[in-house]
């Protein structure tokens, strides 16, 4: 009797030794995905480190990016992937605020998915697997920018839809129970276009986003290409929600410099005055 | 030595009956907890086939009732921790008759606190990919380890210490139905009470009942993480682990206090549980209710003295504005009023009270409910007034002479409690519920009401949160299925302990000597 108590013990003992020694690797990579994914934002060198950069004086709140985004993408009822919020300062600033995902570099909706459906592509942008999210909605409550959106019925699709094959780049068709959000149009940017409220803005003759790559320093509006650099250094340039730490890829320009008011920016400008211009 | 039925106590006749006896009463309660089970389950496959959008939730509020039922659960969970194991620590010999209904409610609101998290997913179907790809660096994994631990640990706990009682009741029901008879012959593992078993019973509880508290500790703080891990106004918060624990701990006190009254009430438990049990409980609760009070304060004052931009939305809506009347229930009558409740009635001078005429129960309920339904009808006959001078006299009037009236209600009925010390227990204990739930439902709702930028260009409806029957019927579904868990456990096991309260001596009524005061034989340590 006592013999056998004995090698239950045992048994139990090298149950859990083996079962610590098993768990080991993966803390180690625990560790490692951590550090890579939540503390250091640039410590994954990348080919292309996309952003966008958001001239707040060229905006006049037209929202034909959204319109464009909505069709590119068949968007659900109910989302828009950037949304114009009007905001300002005091009760006579009104501003017109174009919001898509701010793609972070320090992605706290990255940060609380348990899935791992949430993730940086190599390219810096943020997406989602929809065959991996199980719904629980931590990201869209992570999330400070209020960017994430849900499939919280079926979404209706359109027949195009159905011709699309899935991937995270371009997730269409839409699937039930699942977090949406802007993609930075990377299934555009992979074969060279620019993302589809770029060119919405540009086609309705404002060009008040810019996209481009952080590595090359070089963005676009449509029209012009400028070093990203002068740009941001030139348009005052600030990130929204600096102070929650979270590096967004999305530039804000100031609304505010005199040189630019909305209404000036839908004539097309000449050399002398457009400061943009390299 | 398998003891007959015969030998048994008188006591412990009363407690055994309780397991077999089952009148038309009982029945009934089976029945229509059943049938609000049943409508809940109705409510969730209209769920699955439509998907969440049949809920108020939207995406500004990705969050609501579900969350909130979990957090509530989870919270009243906690009792099982604080009566078995550091009342056990303690020494306090009194818990040994509430200890097992205190670790059952554990038991059962842990199963249904954590239905909640998967009632609320999108993906139900797609449940093991949180084991397949599961990352520990986000709180849910930390939740789910938390809480499968407790639960684990809760039920070694529910189930080490009632294997004597399983014993007995194998002997007892030697000749009893057989799928009693095979249940109590499996789960009593062969129990003779010998001294070496013995020595390994209280062993193993000696060990479990330090174990848990951290454990218990770690689950309520880590649901408050769910919260507290995000850059949200309100939830972004230092003290929200140990203010969660606190508020849960509270919460399940209370939850034990009803459960008492009940199963003492149902199964004519008066000798075994004494008015001197709810003494010591309201004890319990007073003090936890104080720690409680004061973390609430400590949660709210700090970002209230500061009014930073980001915190003023939510503060505002829950001091004054479309949450004030929740937020000001869950502190007045949720935790202020109880704690009155459970110590005012003891003044010498409340008996007193009686003399004074406008206090005679008769006249002045009368009075009060004459002039709430002329209150209440009030809105109806006059005219909308504008406001006075800016402020909206009008409309806050009614409701601070509602909270007179209150007053004055509680003064009348403060004889009546002083008489019934029980009653005054359970509607103490209840008003601590139902305010935590609210309270729940005020953390989450209102952070989610006031983002960064404010709500704008979503859908008609969107902007606002209003839960919808599907959510309410699955809230009283898992409640339904909280009393019905429990309410079977006390049909297949014994709810107070026989060997335990066996061992404090077998005259009736000596658990507790009349007086309950301190230094009684009952407060000295087990030898």
């Amino acid at each position: 009797m006592s013999r056998l108590r004995l090698s239950r013990r045992t048994f139990v003992k090298t149950l859990i030794a083996t079962g610590a020694a098993a768990t080991l690797p993966s803390v180690a990579k625990l560790a490692e995905t951590w550090a890579a994914e939540s503390h250091s934002p640039h410590a994954r060198k990348t080919q292309r480190r996309w952003v966008m950069v958001i001239d707040l004086a060229a905006c006049d709140g037209c929202k034909k990016c959204t319109a464009a985004c909505q069709k590119e993408h068949f968007v659900p009822f109910g989302q828009e992937w950037i949304r114009v919020f009007e905001t300002g300062n005091n009760p006579y600033d009104k501003q017109n605020f174009p919001l898509p995902c701010q793609h972070c570099e320090i992605a706290p909706c990255v940060k609380v998915c348990p899935v791992a459906a949430t993730y940086h592509n190599d390219e810096g942008i943020v997406l989602v697997d929809h065959n991996k999210c199980i719904g629980c909605r931590f990201c869209m409550a992570a999330c400070p920018y209020g960017v994430r959106f849900f499939n919280w019925t079926e979404p209706k699709h359109s027949p195009q839809e159905q011709f699309v094959q899935y991937s995270p780049e371009f997730p269409v068709p839409h699937r039930k129970g699942t977090v949406e959000k802007c993609m930075l149009c990377a299934h555009r940017v992979k074969i060279g276009r620019l993302p589809a409220c770029v060119e919405a803005c540009a086609a309705a003759e404002m060009w008040a986003i810019w996209f481009g790559d952080a590595n090359e320093n070089l963005v676009t509006n449509g029209r012009d290409v400028a070093k990203l650099t002068d740009l941001l250094a030139e348009g005052r340039a600030f990130r929204y929600k600096e102070e929650l730490g979270t590096h967004p890829r999305v530039y804000y320009l100031l609304p505010d410099r005199r040189d630019r008011r909305p209404a000036d920016s839908r004539k097309p400008a000449g050399k002398s005055d457009d400061p943009y211009r390299p | 030595m398998p003891r007959r039925p015969d030998q048994f106590s008188p006591r412990e006749r009363v407690l055994l009956a309780s397991l077999t006896e089952a009148g038309p009463g009982f029945y009934a309660l089976v029945g229509v907890l059943l049938a609000v089970i049943a409508w809940g389950i109705i409510a969730y496959t209209v769920q699955l086939r439509y998907g969440l959008g049949v809920t108020g939730l939207r995406d500004n509020f990705m969050w609501g009732v579900y969350i909130t039922n979990f957090v509530f659960f989870i919270g009243v969970s906690h009792v099982g921790a604080l009566m078995s194991a550091i009342l056990r620590i303690t020494g306090a010999e009194w818990r040994r008759s509430v200890t097992r209904m205190a670790e059952a409610i554990t038991f059962a609101s842990l199963l249904m606190g954590a239905l909640m998290p998967f009632v609320d997913m999108g993906r139900p179907d797609r449940i093991l990919n949180l084991l397949l790809h599961g990352r520990l660096q986000s709180p849910v994994l930390w939740d789910i380890l938390s809480i499968s631990t407790y639960l684990t640990g809760s039920t070694l706990f529910l189930y080490v210490p009632m294997i004597p009682d399983i014993a007995l009741l194998r002997d007892r029901f030697a000749e009893g139905p057989a799928w009693r008879r095979r249940l109590y012959t499996l789960l009593a593992l062969g129990w003779k009470g010998t001294e070496v078993q013995r020595h390994h019973l209280e062993r193993i509880m000696g060990i479990m009942a330090i174990i848990i508290i951290p454990i218990a500790i770690s689950v309520h703080t880590v649901v408050s993480w769910i919260f507290g891990m995000t850059l949200r106004a309100g939830w972004n918060s230092t003290v929200f682990g140990p203010y969660f624990v606190s508020g849960a701990l509270f919460s399940g006190a209370a939850a034990v206090v009803t459960a008492m009254a009940a199963f003492r009430w149902a199964y004519h438990l008066e000798e075994y549980i004494t008015e001197a049990h709810f003494r010591r409980m309201g004890y319990l609760v007073i003090t936890l209710g104080m720690i409680y009070a004061y973390f609430t304060f400590a949660e709210y004052i700090t970002p209230a003295y500061k009014m930073a931009t980001a915190e003023r939305g939510y503060l505002t809506a829950v001091f004054s504005g479309q949450f004030a009347r929740l937020f000001w229930f869950t502190q007045v009558g949720g935790v202020l009023l109880p704690l009155l409740l459970l110590t005012v009635p003891r003044i010498s001078w409340v008996p007193r009270l009686q003399r004074v005429l406008f206090l005679r129960p008769v006249p002045a309920l009368a009075t009060i409910a004459t002039s709430v339904a002329v209150l209440l009808a009030l809105p109806a006959v006059l005219p909308r007034t504008a406001a006075l001078g800016g402020f909206d006299v009008i409309r806050q009037l009614p409701v601070w002479i509602i909270g007179a009236l209150g007053g004055w209600l509680f003064l009348t009925l403060l004889p009546v409690f002083r008489q019934r010390p029980i009653a005054a227990a359970v509607v103490a204990s209840l008003l601590v519920n139902i305010a935590a739930w609210l309270k729940r439902f005020v953390i989450i709702v209102p952070t989610l009401q006031f983002p960064f930028l404010p709500i704008q260009r979503a859908p008609a409806g969107w902007a606002i949160y209003q839960p919808t029957w599907v959510e309410l019927s699955i809230t009283a579904a898992a409640v339904a299925g909280f009393v019905l868990i429990y309410l079977l456990f006390s049909k297949v096991f014994p709810i107070v302990s026989i060997w335990e309260t066996r061992e404090e001596g077998h005259r009736p009524g000596a658990a507790l000597s009349p007086a309950g005061g301190h230094g009684g034989v009952a407060d000295a340590p087990a030898p």
